[in-house]
């Protein structure tokens, strides 16, 4: 769809965006030493920090992923909020206070605190390395589908300029701005998405949710020999057919649209659906018109509403349990995506799918759980649960977030402000999405933009501020992630591994470089996995981190026999698994041109099988080569 | 150079012991209640619409279920380590 720049969401970004660069500055005159770039000199109060906290996990993936998944596909995106924050649990309850005490400024120095094994040294910055340019990919996916709306600037502008951006962040000041650029944009994400969803009460449902609401035609149609020969409206032509999925082409005025053949009462009816048509010479028609003229309507609405078992037009205002009632007592206007060749051309259509709100409430839709489900598609949903319970407190980008505060016991109080605040939001998620999915603002071609788009139906001063903090969500989280990476290249590699002797400003300058580097292999990540579901990839990179990371972690705390060798192992079995599975899965074989059903390995998901294997060969590797002069445990 | 050994010095802290303890029971009981939920999501997802009270399904209460649960007991947690430490350790210790 087209979107128009707001010049009030422009000013707000600009403003935004002076005020971290303002924040970075001045944080810049203050960061002199290592432990000042790396671990925010260790000073951070525990309020502070546990919001910061929740301003690194309320990435992209969280506000716009999941918002979108929940707009396009219902409950079964709310698991993933559900998922995300189990994951905490193990964050609070094992990892932090040991990690606090055992570590300096990276996770590899936790593993490594009473060994000091090259191996691990090497292992774990890798493991930290490539954890970081997995998360990083979907952020800035999500940078450049912010941009559009925003500043009316195309996809790859988007991603340069989140880039640009927080190379500058990072490169200035390291930890201590990115604390406070987190602290602010995750107290502000949580305020203003707490205020759209009291505005979603206060707005209730209808079945036209408002007046630029397109409602889609439908007509009597004329079917003869199986095909459709005439409709009611005689300025419509028939111009072709696609009898596999049901679909005629009808003309009028010269602008071909696609609509979708049905029956009513016995009568065959066509009901218009919205198309995007990619010519030969690779122009791109929407429902038979250029991108300008505004034909791709947005969509998503209640086709029925229910109220005290009558049909009703609208409800008025609803609480937040009524509002999931009526969601499931009604029906909700969908939409069924078909590829399919029109001579030269390659069509999209979209064609409507009233789907039941009891379906919609409950998982299955997005998951093959429920009808049609098979074993491995039911392993594959157990696979993504477990990996995003473990996959939390794997996360390099959240653990160097423990070494930001004086104590463990603050390390403790933070997690617990963290669960607080992420929690609530992960509740609303729930709220904003099914929102999303019933007031006509849905993009077709991008469930990314669901939550941003909702913002905009209740006025743009909304959607200016909603889609500034999403953009500093962005800029949050992959401010700490380049930290993160940056750490392991010039701490954990550099400094120690290779052990290259550099002073403390030495290590602060290869912090600053590394930052650089990494941050411009995400710019060209973001460019080239445009249009995937920001949550989905995260996803990924939670199976990668518990696979690679939490065996290491746990049970280096937990089981004194624990050796360096079996460390290093195990995190080298558990990305390589991870990794592999997930570059053959069906997903990464559609991203590759070919048929999902031909993939190696039915499993999207790796952690069922990567998690365990890492374990086993930690414990197996452990037994066989143990550490003689490894510290005791703490 | 030597990356190791923590970010900042603190005393012992003597409560140590009982708190991982502690997080572990809490941890395994968590794991449980998920696990619950995982297994009904996966065994029997019709289960998962069966309304429960005002009109919220199953589906709903054991997701928001499961994210006010895991406040609660953080809050416990914290609140049965801080009076550990206030126990177990001396005026000097750690967190003072």
């Amino acid at each position: 769809m087209i979107y128009e720049a707001s010049a009030f969401a422009i000013i707000l970004f600009i403003a935004f965006v002076i005020a971290v660069l303002g924040i970075s500055k001045y944080f810049a005159s203050r960061t002199t030493s290592s432990k000042g770039y790396y671990a925010a000199g260790g000073t951070i109060h525990w309020g502070v920090n546990g919001i910061a906290f929740a301003g690194d996990y309320l990435s992209a993936a969280s506000f716009l992923g999941i918002c979108g998944m929940i707009a396009f596909q219902g409950y079964d995106g709310f698991l993933y909020s559900i998922g995300y924050l189990a994951g905490w649990v193990v964050a609070l309850f094992v990892v932090a206070e040991p990690l606090k005490k055992s570590g300096k400024y990276t996770f590899t120095d936790a593993l490594d605190n009473r060994f000091n094994s090259k191996a691990i040294q090497l292992m774990a910055a890798i493991s930290t390395l490539i954890v970081s340019i997995c998360y990083l990919i979907p952020q800035m996916v999500g940078a450049g589908a912010l941009v559009k709306p925003l500043l009316g600037m195309p996809h790859w502008v988007g991603v340069i300029l989140v880039g640009g951006i927080v190379i500058f962040i990072v490169a200035t000041a390291g930890m201590a701005s990115t604390t406070y650029v987190q602290f602010i944009k995750g107290g502000l994400l949580i305020v203003f998405s707490t205020v759209l969803t009291i505005c979603l009460f206060a707005n209730g449902f209808k079945l036209k949710p408002g007046d630029e609401y397109h409602v889609l035609k439908s007509m009597d149609a004329t079917v003869s020999g199986g095909t459709v020969t005439a409709v009611a409206d005689a300025a419509y032509k028939v111009a072709g057919h696609n009898a596999d999925k049901g679909l005629v082409k009808l003309e009028k005025d010269g602008v071909n649209t696609w609509w979708q053949v049905s029956s009513k009462d016995g009568k065959a009816v066509v009901k218009e659906a919205l198309s995007a048509t990619v010519l030969a010479n690779g122009d791109k028609l929407y429902n038979g018109a250029p991108q300008e003229d505004r034909k791709f309507f947005q969509v998503g609405a209640m086709s029925k509403i229910i109220v005290d078992g009558k049909e009703v037009e609208k409800t008025g205002p609803v609480g937040p349990f009524k509002f999931l009632a009526t969601v499931d007592q009604g029906e909700v206007l969908r939409f069924k995506k078909n590829k399919i060749k029109d001579g030269d051309n390659s069509v999209t259509v979209w064609t409507q799918n009233p789907t039941s709100g009891k379906k919609l409430m409950r998982p299955g839709v997005k998951f093959k759980i429920d009808e049609g489900s098979t074993f491995m598609s039911k392993l594959n949903f157990v696979s993504l649960m477990i990996a995003l319970f473990f996959g939390t407190s794997a996360l390099p980008h959240i653990l160097i977030r423990y070494y930001t505060v004086p104590s463990p016991k603050d390390a403790r109080k933070s997690t617990i402000v963290a669960i607080a605040s992420i929690g609530f939001f992960y509740i609303l998620t729930l709220f904003m999405g099914l929102g999303a999915m019933t007031h006509g603002v849905l993009d077709l071609e991008s469930s990314n933009m669901s939550a941003p788009l909702l913002a905009k139906f209740f006025g743009v001063a909304l959607f200016a501020i909603i889609s500034a903090i999403a953009f500093a969500t962005v800029l949050g989280t992959v401010s700490g992630l380049i930290v993160a990476a940056s750490g392991a290249v010039a701490h954990d590699l550099l400094s120690n591994f290779a052990g290259i002797e550099m002073s403390d400003a030495g290590q602060v300058k290869a912090g600053k470089i590394s930052a650089i580097i990494v941050g411009i292999i995400a710019i060209i990540l973001g460019i080239l996995f445009k249009g995937m579901n920001v949550s989905f990839l995260v996803g990924l990179a939670f199976a990668v981190a518990a696979s690679a990371n939490l065996p290491a972690i746990m049970m280096v705390i937990f089981w004194k026999k624990t050796s360096a060798m079996g460390i290093a192992c195990s995190i080298f079995v558990g990305m390589v698994t991870a990794l592999g599975i997930i570059l053959v899965s069906p997903s990464m074989w559609e991203r590759y041109g070919l048929d999902p059903a031909t993939a190696p390995i039915a499993l999207n998901n790796p952690g069922i099988i990567s998690i365990p294997l890492s374990f086993i060969t930690l414990v197996v590797v452990s037994i066989l080569m143990p550490s003689k002069d490894a510290k005791p445990m703490p | 150079m030597a990356g190791h050994g923590p970010a900042s010095d603190w005393g012992e802290d003597k409560a140590s012991d009982y708190k991982a303890s502690l997080g572990i029971k809490l941890f395994i009981v968590y794991c449980i209640v998920y696990a619950g939920f995982v297994a009904i999501n996966t065994v029997s997802p019709k289960t998962m619409g069966i309304i429960i009270f005002s009109g919220l399904n199953l589906a709903c209460v054991y997701g928001f279920g499961l994210i006010i649960l895991a406040i609660i007991m953080g809050v416990i947690y914290n609140s049965m380590c801080t009076a550990a430490e206030d126990r177990m350790n001396t005026p000097s210790g750690e967190g003072k």
